[in-house]
């Protein structure tokens, strides 16, 4: 059976596409009514020619399997219905990453400062002092232009009412981009008609941009610096994405062993000539792995002494160590606060409310609630480390509950948001599947948001789960000009 | 160019090399004892001997019959030179280097591996080994072609090369030395008819039969043969040919002084006359030049793979 918008079901749900079951919104019909006119043949004909562009694209991410010979490349997931934003609430959502993304940048200087937040009791200092982010080696360190978070991969989610809520921000090594630029090439492959229809904006300017960022970090003022990709190798999940925006940039990939720290506190990496001058690391490697030196000293991913060049401004390492601080799911509670404290301005995007088990009595109501709620580890991403208490068994609640009552500081709770649903193939008709957004922020001399971003969408009925890793997949991203003739 | 990648390069094409000739030996020999009387003291030892690897496999085998011999050379995992550890460890290489090999050759070495580890051991049955050895051979020469048809004439390409001659050049002494031993049957009388016909072998077991006649034009001889091995100057596996290759290489690459002048003292080979050398003489002369390839080895990787 083809795809029947009559027998697409919105209830209880924010739809992305239609207002209501076989009410699509009015800039998407052409879109809703492009799918519904292709038969069963033609709707497979275009997910298997998907399928294939990815397939001989080499788009993949890697998974570590044991008995299949250690780590293995899986095909990325992708779902051929594109999700759409309009560009009038786009460009309200860009103003607000941009505050945002400010004031973190602000805020993670400050912390590794004069702490002035602290002093004047906006952010409890114990947090501060109990972060597993907060990295003390970097106190005092003065990055160019006081900018931490270079890319920054802020997750958005839109709860049933419409409304549009940062769910967290990655300021470590986030990821994703790459397939976000790939998911566009493959549709303008497979779809080339629909982008007759709609005036979309393009994606492909990241890697220039992100050149540029990058650029404009060197220590070195020269027209040509020498940057690369580090990356931790080919058994890391995002290795794809790494050689792709080595390649993309023409910037070296490297692997911790072909860098060095020479007697002048220069970094160099090794190639064919002997030892050439490195002036941007973009690293793709956790704080902790970075410098055996500085951190941890059995870490064989790293490169000894790259701290010591970095703290005294002999190379640019991107994102900053420590930027971490701040993507702490505890320190996110107060990112509306450091945007009113720095910025003196509103919020431009709201967080999602958030309960801190280490106030008393947000504990209480937190243990007291845990169906309703969901827990998050402050510091896990992927997915991992949470409770989705309405889905829970009453051992996993108490299993929480305890752990929550041993480290409170570990802990928060958020109400669970009704995620908003988008029209997804399934066999050959669509049914509808909860998404998030992850778009990509560069802050270098001037602020750069990607159109749109990352589209993660939950493959299984039901699920509010959208990591790759488990069982999420992806759409291309429309931001489309509904003014534009 | 990195260093690693330059380095990755290089093994990338010796294990490629290395897998070819091992099937090619294989099959070769395979096929002369077809041609031999039973009684003949030959047999598969000999092929052990070539990949100087008689020690490991008397820990694993107790005879060294066909079967134990194709196995150990092929699909056994404790031999780290076996041919599918070979074609798996040019896959890892060639991994990391997707970005600088053409995109199929990364595909053709995936599938080369994945499909080679698939079919063994079944595919070492007699009836079906030659077939299957041959068509391993036929990919690896398709990724020969398609690196030269595809690929920048830079750095990259330099190390290529030389991964590959040093492993051909490796090969040719081996082949020779182990071959003259055992084939040195001199005042047997019994056994003369056979011997063209086990130089032939040698000959085949390089690819160098057809060139050999060409060049030649006399019957297969084992004084000729031994110097079409190691002197001629225009056979790709030819010993001389392969280290005039590793310098026309290292002349396209900086810092080159050090390994060039190496690799004039190897080529002084063109005026050696190892056919007029006893058994232990040549024997003696060979062991000199694979302690000068394994030199030379190092000081490719010292110059340009230092990793401190």
């Amino acid at each position: 059976m083809p795809i029947r918008w009559k027998n697409y079901k919105v209830s209880g749900f924010y739809d992305e596409l239609l207002r209501s079951t076989s009410r699509t919104r009015d800039w998407a019909r052409p879109l809703c009514r492009f799918f519904s006119a292709l038969n069963d043949q033609e709707l497979l004909e275009r997910k298997t020619a998907a399928e294939l562009a990815i397939r001989s694209m080499g788009i993949t991410f890697t998974v570590y399997s044991e008995e299949e010979g250690g780590s293995i490349d899986r095909t990325w997931p992708f779902d051929i219905i594109p999700r759409v934003i309009t560009k009038v609430e786009w460009d309200r959502i860009e103003q607000g990453l941009k505050q945002r993304v400010r004031a973190l940048n602000l805020l993670i200087d400050d912390l590794y400062h004069k702490q002035k937040i602290i002093k004047d009791g906006v952010l409890p200092g114990e947090l501060i002092a109990d972060s597993e982010n907060f990295r003390p080696q970097c106190v005092g360190v003065k990055p160019p232009g006081g900018i931490w978070a270079h890319i920054c991969g802020s997750d958005l989610v839109r709860d049933k009412d419409g409304t549009v809520y940062v769910l967290e921000d990655n300021l470590r090594v986030p990821s994703g981009v790459s397939y976000m630029l790939e998911n566009r090439a493959v549709m303008k492959r497979i779809f080339p008609e629909l982008f007759e229809h709609y005036s979309i904006e393009p994606v492909d300017d990241y890697p220039t941009q992100l050149h540029q960022c990058l650029a404009s970090m060197s220590p070195r003022k020269q027209s040509f610096p020498e940057i690369v990709v580090l990356t931790p190798g080919i058994y890391n999940s995002a290795y794809f994405e790494h050689s792709y925006l080595a390649q993309q940039m023409g910037a070296e990939l490297v692997e911790g062993a072909d860098l060095l720290v020479g007697d002048d506190d220069c970094v160099y990496m090794r190639t064919v000539q002997g030892p050439a001058r490195v002036d941007v690391i973009y690293r793709r490697i956790d704080d902790l792995f970075l410098d055996p030196e500085a951190f941890n000293p059995d870490s064989m991913l790293g490169v000894p002494g790259l701290m010591r060049a970095w703290t005294r401004g002999k190379v640019a390492l991107v994102n900053a160590p420590g930027a971490g601080v701040a993507d702490d799911k505890v320190i996110y509670a107060f990112v509306p606060k450091a945007i009113n404290y720095y910025l003196g301005e509103q919020p431009l995007i709201a967080n999602v409310p958030t309960y801190l088990c280490t106030d008393k009595k947000e504990r209480e109501y937190v243990l007291a609630n845990l169906d309703k709620l969901v827990v998050k580890a402050a510091n896990e991403s992927g997915g991992y480390g949470m409770l989705v208490g309405p889905q829970a068994s009453q051992a996993e609640r108490n299993k929480f509950a305890q752990l929550i009552r041993r480290r409170p500081r570990n802990y928060i709770a958020q109400p669970l948001l009704t995620l908003s649903t988008t029209p997804t193939l399934v066999d050959s008709h669509a049914e509808p599947r909860h998404l998030d957004l992850r778009p990509f922020i560069l802050s270098g001399k001037d602020t750069y948001v990607t159109t749109g971003g990352l589209t993660r969408v939950a493959l299984k009925k039901g699920s509010t789960v959208v990591n790759s890793s488990q069982g999420g997949g992806s759409k291309d991203t429309w931001i489309i000009d509904t003014e534009a003739r | 160019m990195l260093s690693r990648v330059a380095q990755r390069i290089y093994w990338l094409a010796r294990y490629l090399e290395r897998a070819e000739n091992t099937a090619r030996m294989v099959n070769v020999n395979a096929h002369l004892l077809l041609d031999l009387p039973k009684k003949l003291p030959l047999g598969w030892a000999p092929l052990i001997e070539i990949t100087g690897s008689t020690e490991l496999f008397s820990d694993c085998f107790a005879e060294a019959n066909e079967r134990n011999v194709v196995r150990f050379l092929i699909a056994d995992p404790r031999n780290s030179g076996c041919l599918l550890n070979s074609l798996s460890a040019a896959r890892e290489n060639a991994r990391t280097i997707r970005d600088i090999i053409p995109r199929e050759g990364w595909e053709i070495i995936n599938a080369l591996y994945l499909d080679t580890r698939a079919a063994l051991p079944g595919a070492l049955a007699q009836k079906r080994r030659f077939a299957f050895l041959r068509s391993v051979m036929g990919d690896i020469q398709r990724l020969n072609g398609l690196f030269a048809g595809s690929m920048l004439r830079d750095a990259g390409y330099s190390f290529l090369r030389m991964g590959r001659n040093l492993e051909r050049a490796d090969m040719a002494t081996r082949m020779v030395d182990v071959r003259s031993e055992n084939l040195l049957l001199e005042g047997s009388e019994e056994l003369l008819p056979f011997e063209r016909i086990q130089w032939m072998s040698v000959l085949q077991s390089l690819s160098a039969y057809q060139s050999y006649i060409q060049k030649v034009q006399g019957p297969v001889r084992r004084r000729a043969a031994v110097r079409f091995l190691l002197q001629d100057p225009d056979f790709p596996r030819a010993f001389l040919h392969c280290s005039e290759q590793v310098k026309a290489c290292l002349q396209t690459l900086p810092n080159n002084d050090a390994p060039v002048r190496f690799v004039n003292r190897i080529s002084r080979i063109r005026r050696a006359r190892p056919d007029e050398m006893s058994a232990k003489q040549l024997h003696d002369y060979i062991d000199r030049l694979q302690l000068n390839l394994a030199r030379l080895d190092s000081l490719i990787a010292k110059t340009y793979f230092a990793y401190d």
